[in-house]
């Protein structure tokens, strides 16, 4: 009879525990930037309300805890934290102020979703600055867009609800979690290792003008070094 | 090429049994041609032999490889894809195709070639010049040639067909003048308008649902159309070119300009997607520095600052379209832009 209610509390002290738990690995590897209770400092923004998906997404791809707040932008690099330890700062962080939460793999499996119409989404959404087929790109004063070349789905999704760094957010209200699904099956479909390419060598993507660039200077280049070849070459009997 | 680097081969005995002298009618001796030496082809048979079975061998590649190219589009299906190390996967058929194709080719070439210069004659001709002008009776007869022409078609009689041939030939030419009127009519004051007009509601382009206020998160990107656009409509890419739109959303405290700020709706600002230089769709939005950074030319406008121009060669701000909100909660636009969107033109004033 009780136990609906010892469950709740049972589970509500986990909870709290994870916070805990949560709190010390922030304390130590987030607090000299981000402020002992999250609420920013000069050299880090403010965490309340991020969300735990902000906190999976660059803890995940190793951005944060971030080696310096000087340069450009952080770059993306080996994670040091266990996926446990990752869900506990997550935690800690939501407890601080409502936010986007981890997304569940049905939110972000890219099976059976339209890729067309992610397409459609991406180049009006994000080729912007990702490069159509998602290469990546610079943008201002040595910031760049980083490939997404063998990003995870999840990390994906993240980035896309959260708006890390310098990206624009695309919140659920305005890009839903059906189009978000569309956009990672899009870019499952024309930038991953089972990605097909029907003509061949891709010369990273760039599109025409890199193709162009190619073709005049190793096409063109290599019927020129030819012909000097076979001209150079006397097809007489006494050499000199 | 070869003739250049024959020269250099020679003893100075040899040069002398050729040249003629430098007198004052030639300042510059002629030098002659240089000796003719033989190929190895030319003096050995078995050699010309072995170059004739290359050069056959060059050709029979070329007919196997054409054979190839049309086996391969018979037997390989379209879809079919392969791994080929180092470029990765690819489409099989385009593959066969092209390097049959390729080889077919130059095969044949490097077989006309290897032909050429190892057993075609390669003895040297010399082409002497000659005057251009016509000899004087070729001349004579020419010019007595169109004057009985001239005579004999009467034109300086029968003035009436001279005048109106005249007339034919000099009207003709006005056929192809008339036909420049296709290349107008002029744009009149299209470029002035777009689609947006006072309480037209702000349509997401995602979802093809009208915008709220709610919807749209401080750092966030939204691009919107005017409401009744649809894709499928036959002016559809016209209009959407003047009236994209993109919408952010700031704090208010960091919106700097004051009309910007007036036009905007709690943070919520609506500024034209085509650069002012020359119209490429801009949208590579920064969400900390406000910053939006035109991928063509670098042109950079600061969002937070009445779009103004921080950089690039952009001449004005981004128009921003003024909006607000209607009773039943969605974002509409007050009007039209109040400036033409897009790249600057000559009568833009």
């Amino acid at each position: 009879m009780f136990a609906p209610a010892d469950k709740a509390q049972a589970e509500e002290s986990a909870q709290s525990l994870t916070i805990e738990e949560g709190k010390k690995l922030y304390t130590v590897g987030c607090a000299s930037c981000h402020g002992t209770d999250g609420q920013g400092t000069s050299d880090g923004p403010s965490l309340v309300g991020v969300g735990a998906a902000a906190v999976d997404f660059q803890v995940s791809t190793g951005r944060m805890p971030a080696a310096t707040s000087q340069g450009a932008q952080v770059p993306k690099k080996k994670n040091i934290y266990s996926q446990a330890e990752i869900d506990q700062l997550a935690a800690f962080i939501a407890s601080l102020g409502a936010g986007p939460n981890v997304p569940t793999k049905d939110q972000y499996d890219p099976e059976g979703a339209d890729i067309a119409k992610g397409g459609e989404l991406f180049r009006n959404n994000c080729a912007q600055c990702h490069n159509f087929t998602g290469k990546g790109g610079a943008l201002t004063k040595g910031k760049y867009a980083p490939s997404l070349e063998g990003v995870e789905p999840k990390h994906i999704y993240e980035a896309m609800l959260t708006g890390p760094q310098n990206m624009p957010s695309f919140p659920d209200t305005t890009m839903s979690e059906q189009n978000k699904k569309d956009i990672i099956a899009y870019l499952h479909a024309v930038n991953s290792d089972e990605t097909e390419n029907p003509g061949g060598l891709e010369l990273g993507g760039l599109g025409p003008v890199s193709e162009g660039l190619f073709a005049w200077i190793f096409g063109l280049g290599a019927l020129i070094a030819v012909a000097i070849w076979v001209a150079a070459r006397t097809a007489k009997a006494r050499k000199s | 090429m070869s003739s250049q680097d024959i020269p250099e081969e020679k003893s100075p005995a040899e040069q002398g049994a050729h040249v003629a002298v430098a007198d004052e009618k030639h300042p510059f001796a002629d030098p002659g041609l240089p000796p003719h030496e033989h190929r190895i082809q030319d003096v050995d048979e078995r050699a010309a032999r072995r170059s004739e079975r290359t050069v056959a061998l060059l050709f029979t590649v070329s007919m196997l490889a054409t054979v190839g190219f049309i086996a391969s589009y018979v037997a390989i299906p379209h879809d079919k894809s392969i791994f080929v190390f180092p470029i990765g996967h690819l489409n099989a058929l385009n593959f066969a195709l092209g390097l049959t194709l390729g080889l077919a080719l130059f095969s044949i070439g490097a077989g006309a070639v290897h032909w050429a210069r190892t057993l075609m004659s390669d003895v040297e001709v010399a082409d002497e010049r000659h005057p251009i002008a016509a000899e004087p009776d070729v001349k004579a007869k020419v010019m007595a040639d169109f004057k009985q022409g001239a005579k004999e078609s009467a034109l300086g009689r029968r003035k009436l067909i001279r005048n109106t041939m005249f007339g034919a030939l000099a009207l003709f030419p006005l056929s192809g003048v008339v036909l420049l009127r296709d290349l107008g009519p002029l744009p009149g004051t299209k470029l002035r308008h777009t689609l947006w007009s006072k309480g037209k509601l702000l349509v997401n382009m995602n979802t093809n649902e009208p915008l709220r206020p709610e919807d749209v998160a401080v750092g966030s990107l939204t691009f919107a159309k005017p409401e009744g656009l649809e894709e499928d409509d036959h002016e559809f890419q016209n209009e959407i070119a003047k009236a994209a739109l993109m919408i952010i959303r700031l704090q208010p405290d960091d919106i700097k300009d004051k009309q910007e700020l007036d036009w905007s709706y709690q943070g919520i600002v609506a500024y034209s997607k085509i650069c002012t230089h020359v119209g490429c769709p801009i949208s590579l939005y920064e969400q900390q520095t406000h910053h939006a950074l035109c991928p063509c030319h670098q042109s950079t406008f600061d969002l937070s600052d009445g779009a103004k121009v921080i950089f690039g060669p952009a001449g004005h701000p981004l128009p921003q379209l003024r909006i607000g909100v209607n009773d039943e909660g969605y974002l509409e636009a007050l009007g039209d832009f109040t400036e033409p969107v897009g790249p600057a033109f000559w009568e833009r004033g």
